[in-house]
């Protein structure tokens, strides 16, 4: 059962960032809500990689001890790359709305009066 | 030199290349547009012209042969002692081939109707490599055979996107919509990326082939299976999810929608593989827990009642709208759900000649409405360059002033509500007749809605070119030449299609059709 | 290139399942019927407009503006249907109201409806 609750957290963790981005108003929550649920892939794709008693997979040199999967470490690190850039461009557009109408409302944005 | 051999190497390299030449042309744009700013067109051209000319070629060779291409990145095999290495593949079959070569003619018009569109415009360099890099990140999906990198490649074009359809930064409502649109695309690809990692836990592969050859449906493959096709059918713009398609192709420049035509298109080929090729077996053989219905009838049913909502949603919402380009972007809603419709009612009717005859139609139908959709967007773009205006409620008697502007405008009006003897009208005959045998009231809805997606263009032809003179618009002239060019490359290409279907089938949509039935060749590309 | 099995090969018929489409004959029907009628209306009176007097029994009594303000356009078209069908429209503007919470919340309606379908069916 010990082994099951990172998959607990990750479920967790997603849901509670779809709850961030479904019911809160300000642009910034929403932003938040995303990495969050970013967060929570990434952590599933680590977990996939965890064997028991292993360590990173690098070779030192001496003995050889059992390693955990090298193929999703590379994976997440490209998925957080893409999270941060994803992360910038998002926070960047929120300045110039800002900058544009004075309000971070997400219901008074939204609308197609201009 | 020897041109043969040049050829054949040229062949067996061009996967990598249509992804490569962009890529590269797009990170040197910055340093040639110091020099001037027509060696910066000529540049973006060349480099699009040179990615078209690989595309033919492997169109050329994949459709007259009907053979599977693998591309192995990092090695010369995809097996080391009979075990596949962890390698990326791509690989291109006859559906690949077909969307690359919807792509390239978009490409080329977009670029070509961009350099006088956008020539009053500062930052251009950034325009032209954000659109350079939308490009290969467009065929980098399209070519892909490889789970993850099909992920990256939806972040890249997605994020490109976005850049460009804020490119108004001195307007709010453009910044907003390019907000709206990174929110859905990250959420999506966020989806798409945790069902991946579900399935390669299961079979410890990221290729889609070798996904394809072990698939079994387990209870963790449905969960994937639903992330999967939620997270593409959000990116192809299908209703209930489909309300960031009019707000960001109606607010972004009109050389960018033409673009954003394409990496749709792309979206729904990604949901066509992973239905078909990915989860082909399962879809064949496994059947549901109740009863003995196939597992391909509810897919099926699921897809054809998601397809009626659509059309008639987008229909009813361009009837409706006075703005031109957000009824263009309804209008696009539609005429996707056309196309669901028809790979519905095959998988509904699998094996039988008239479902052979709808998904024919369907793979016809989406190179018709990406020509037809992106034409209504180059029109709508010239109506605003010389105007300045997008409401229909202030434009009126442009007829007079912009005459070629109004031939393509009447071609484009006929093309996309299936008149004919364009080519819409090619296309929707064969979905029309297809689906009736399956069920009569898809094809009276589908009808239906073709006469009044004809209807609501009427209304914009009447509001925006006839009617008496505005004294607004007293100083009109006709719109420069290399955007009547790049309106004519396209209006040839829906003629062309609409008078001689039967060329067009027999030779690009048959060979694609037989591809994306029949799961096995894709399978036989990697493991012989 | 330009062989005859190509040039054949142009004028051929698309079989769709139940039904035959050429557009060629299409195209030559269309031309004929076009000539027919464009002869006839060259046989009608010239310069039958209605103007001044006449023409006050089509406006019933209102009075005739100049020509820009009479043109009917933009979204005062199809008025009757769009009427018509106002208890929708209600529905669908609530629906594109422009919030992105509200378009993930219908993703999610979405995928939670695919999951019961494929899990439970």
């Amino acid at each position: 059962m010990i082994y099951n609750i990172p998959y607990l957290a990750v479920v967790a963790l997603i849901l509670i960032g779809l709850y961030a981005v479904i019911f809160k108003r300000n642009l910034i929550k929403i932003v938040i809500g995303i990495t969050l649920i970013e967060s929570g892939v990434n952590l599933f794709l680590i977990t996939l990689a965890y064997r028991q008693d292993s360590t990173a997979p690098i070779y030192h040199g001496t003995g050889s001890r059992l390693m955990s999967l090298p193929v999703p470490h590379a994976l997440t690190l490209t998925s957080i790359v893409i999270g941060v850039a994803v992360l910038a461009l998002m926070l960047s557009l929120i300045i110039h709305i800002y900058r544009h109408y004075g309000t971070l409302d997400a219901r008074k944005i939204g609308e197609e009066k201009e | 030199m020897n041109i043969a051999i040049d050829m054949d190497w040229l062949l067996t390299h061009s996967p990598a290349l249509i992804v490569a030449i962009p890529l590269l042309g797009a990170f040197i744009t910055p340093l040639i547009s110091k020099i001037g700013d027509s060696v910066r067109n000529a540049w973006a051209i060349f480099i699009v012209l040179l990615t078209s000319f690989f595309v033919f070629l492997l169109a050329n060779d994949i459709l007259t042969n009907g053979s599977v291409r693998t591309y192995v990145f990092g090695g010369n095999t995809a097996l080391i002692n009979n075990s596949f290495a962890v390698r990326i593949l791509f690989e291109v079959d006859g559906m690949n081939a077909f969307i690359a070569i919807i792509a390239a003619v978009l490409a080329i018009a977009g670029i070509i109707y961009s350099w006088s569109f956008m020539k009053e415009h500062t930052g251009l360099d950034k325009y032209y490599t954000l659109v350079l890099l939308m490009i290969a990140g467009m065929f980098g999906m399209i070519l892909t055979g490889d789970m993850f990198n099909f992920f990256v490649f939806i972040e890249i074009t997605s994020i490109a996107s976005c850049a460009l359809i804020a490119f108004y930064t001195n307007k709010g409502k453009a910044v907003d919509a390019g907000f709206k649109y990174i929110v859905i695309s990250s959420v999506g690809a966020l989806f798409i990326l945790l069902a991946i990692g579900i399935l390669y836990s299961q079979y410890n592969a990221l290729n889609m082939a070798v996904l394809a050859g072990n698939i079994q449906y387990t209870f963790l493959d449905k969960i994937a299976f639903g992330l999967l096709i939620g997270g593409l059918a959000m990116k192809a713009g299908i209703v209930p999810m489909h309300m960031w398609l009019p707000d960001a192709y109606g607010r972004a420049p009109s050389s960018v929608s033409i673009i954003l035509v394409g990496t749709t298109l792309a979206g729904l080929y990604g949901a066509l593989r992973m239905t078909f090729t990915v989860y082909g077996n399962s879809l064949l053989t496994a059947t549901t827990n109740k009863g003995d219905i196939p597992l391909y009838s509810i897919i099926g049913a699921i897809i054809v009642s998601l397809a009626i909502v659509t059309i008639l949603i987008g229909v009813l919402m361009a009837l409706k709208e006075s703005d031109f380009k957000r009824m263009i972007g309804f209008a696009a809603v539609g005429e996707i759900g056309y196309m669901i419709l028809a790979v519905g009612a095959a998988l509904l009717a699998l094996g039988t000649t008239y479902g052979d005859k709808a998904l024919t139609g369907g793979i016809f139908h989406i190179i018709n409405d990406a020509l037809d959709v992106g034409l209504l967007f180059l029109v709508a773009g010239a109506v605003y360059y010389v105007t300045k205006e997008t409401s229909l409620n202030k434009l009126g008697g442009l007829a007079r002033h912009m005459k070629y502007t109004t031939v393509f405008f009447v071609i484009g009006l006929f093309a996309v509500s299936g008149m004919p003897p364009l080519n819409g009208f090619a296309s929707k005959l064969l979905i029309y007749q297809s689906t009736y045998q399956v069920n009569p009231i898809l094809a009276i809805v589908a009808i239906l809605c073709s006469i009044l997606l004809l209807a609501a263009f009427v209304k914009v032809f009447h509001s925006a070119f006839l009617g008496p003179k505005i004294s607004k618009f007293e100083g009109a002239r006709e719109v420069p030449k290399s955007m009547l060019i790049a309106m004519g490359f396209i209006a040839c290409f829906i003629i062309f299609f609409g008078l001689f279907p039967n060329i067009v089938i027999n030779s690009i949509i048959e060979p694609a059709k037989d591809a994306i039935l029949n799961y096995t060749s894709y399978i036989g590309g990697i493991i012989p | 290139m330009i062989s005859p099995e190509f040039l054949y090969s142009l004028l051929e018929t698309l079989r769709t399942g139940s039904g035959v489409w050429n557009p060629i004959s299409w195209i030559i029907v269309f031309v004929v019927a076009f000539l027919v009628v464009y002869i006839v209306r060259g046989f009608g009176k010239e310069d039958s407009q209605v103007k001044g007097e006449k023409a006050k029994v089509f406006l019933s009594g209102n009075p005739e503006l100049e020509k820009e303000k009479m043109h009917v356009g933009g979204s005062n078209l199809y008025w009757g249907f769009t009427d018509m069908l106002s208890w929708v429209y209600r529905g669908l503007d609530k629906m594109h109201n422009g919030n992105v919470s509200d378009y993930i919340f219908w993703f999610v309606i979405v995928l939670g409806i695919f999951f019961i379908l494929l899990g439970v069916l």
